[in-house]
């Protein structure tokens, strides 16, 4: 399984600042292996983050996305405590979600 | 008119738009490093390896909050800025990673050989729990300044052969550290290259590895650096948590005293 990821989220003003680091291989499927053999394509698809249990973020990724990747984005409202859900779903169907709460 | 003046006005012509260009090109790879620092994909590792240290593992079921990094059983805290050092229960100078490897084998009951199973991570599927391990002990030095002893006969037998080391030129290309690290101003491609003989460098160096490398999407150890550094001189390959690697290990760290600990870092 996946390892968790790194959620941070703080007040900005009247807007949320959230920070997500999460780990994958994101592999593009343009690469090859030693062999020649291509490396077949694996990489997050679906990320949605929710804040109590309003959707604040919802996005399809593709093969541009880095390894290890970091997504860092603003909404307005939340308040201290709200509970933040960050759900990542990848190529293979596997799925991670994690939670935090804003700081 | 004035020749040599005139040869030094050509040459300033031609020499200053490269170096500045180049000093340009530097400044703009600090920023990309500072900018990357903020979010630091090593903390991927640093949490990983705190789980690794506090889980009961291997055949003894033992977790690693009983091995001594040097300031007692359990002691994280500020461990990484004081090593290497000399312990007296394996009678040597060890480095994190190899007092890992000899806590894993000594304490949890793995052999040599399944403690060293994966040195170096490669992706996700081959995961390294050494580097995630080292990873986590140095956070936990951030903000820790360095204090290498040298009271022990050892400890400075260990610094005297890593300086040795560090000027001894061999392999193919008759190199040596010191013809990369030696001086000033040096670079290899576009990456500045710091002069290890000096406090300054030394210090620049050791407090910020280990680190995230961008480009392999990879925590790398300060033994994997001292590793490719051997590669790229096409020296035999470096074994892990041997005399040589420790010796250079404690030759830098040393160098790097009373600088502030700033790791795990981020390299391109």
């Amino acid at each position: 399984m996946a390892d968790p990821m790194k959620i941070r989220a703080s007040l900005v003003g009247d807007s949320t600042e959230v920070k997500v680091l999460m780990s994958h291989e994101m592999e593009s499927g343009q690469r090859k292996d030693a062999q020649g053999q291509t490396i077949p394509a694996w990489f997050i698809k679906n990320v949605t983050v929710t804040c109590n249990d309003r959707t604040v973020l919802s996005a399809q990724w593709g093969t541009a996305v880095s390894k290890n990747p970091f997504l860092s984005f603003k909404f307005k409202g939340g308040a201290k405590g709200d509970k933040i859900t960050v759900t990542w779903t990848d190529t293979r169907g596997d799925t991670r979600t994690d939670v935090a709460a804003i700081a | 008119m004035n020749v040599a003046h005139g040869l030094f006005a050509l040459l300033a012509l031609f020499v200053t738009p490269v170096a500045l260009a180049q000093d340009a090109t530097s400044d703009e790879i600090a920023k990309y490093r500072a900018e990357l620092q903020k979010d630091n994909p090593a903390e991927l590792w640093e949490t990983r390896g705190e789980g690794i240290w506090q889980e009961k593992r291997g055949p003894r079921q033992v977790s690693l909050q009983r091995c001594d990094l040097g300031l007692g059983e359990g002691v994280v805290k500020g461990a990484y800025a004081r090593l290497p050092r000399y312990f007296p229960d394996a009678d040597r100078v060890q480095d994190l990673e190899t007092r890992l490897l000899w806590c894993m084998v000594r304490l949890q009951g793995y052999t040599e050989a399944e403690a060293r199973r994966q040195p170096f991570g490669d992706g996700n599927e081959h995961k390294s729990d050494l580097e995630a391990l080292t990873a986590y002990v140095a956070s936990q030095s951030r903000g820790s300044t360095m204090e290498v002893s040298l009271r022990h006969p050892k400890e400075v037998e260990a610094y005297r052969l890593g300086e040795a080391l560090f000027f001894f030129r061999a392999g193919t290309h008759d190199f040596a550290c010191a013809t990369c690290h030696g001086e000033d101003g040096k670079r290899i491609r576009l990456q500045d290259l710091p002069n290890l003989t000096t406090a300054e460098g030394a210090a620049k160096a050791y407090t910020t590895w280990p680190a995230y490398r961008v480009s392999q999407g990879e925590l790398r150890t300060f033994e994997w650096r001292l590793y490719d550094c051997f590669r790229q001189q096409r020296f035999p390959e470096l074994v892990l948590g041997s005399d040589v690697a420790i010796a250079l290990t404690m030759y830098l760290a040393r160098n790097a005293n009373g600088a502030t600990f700033d790791a795990p870092g981020i390299k391109r």
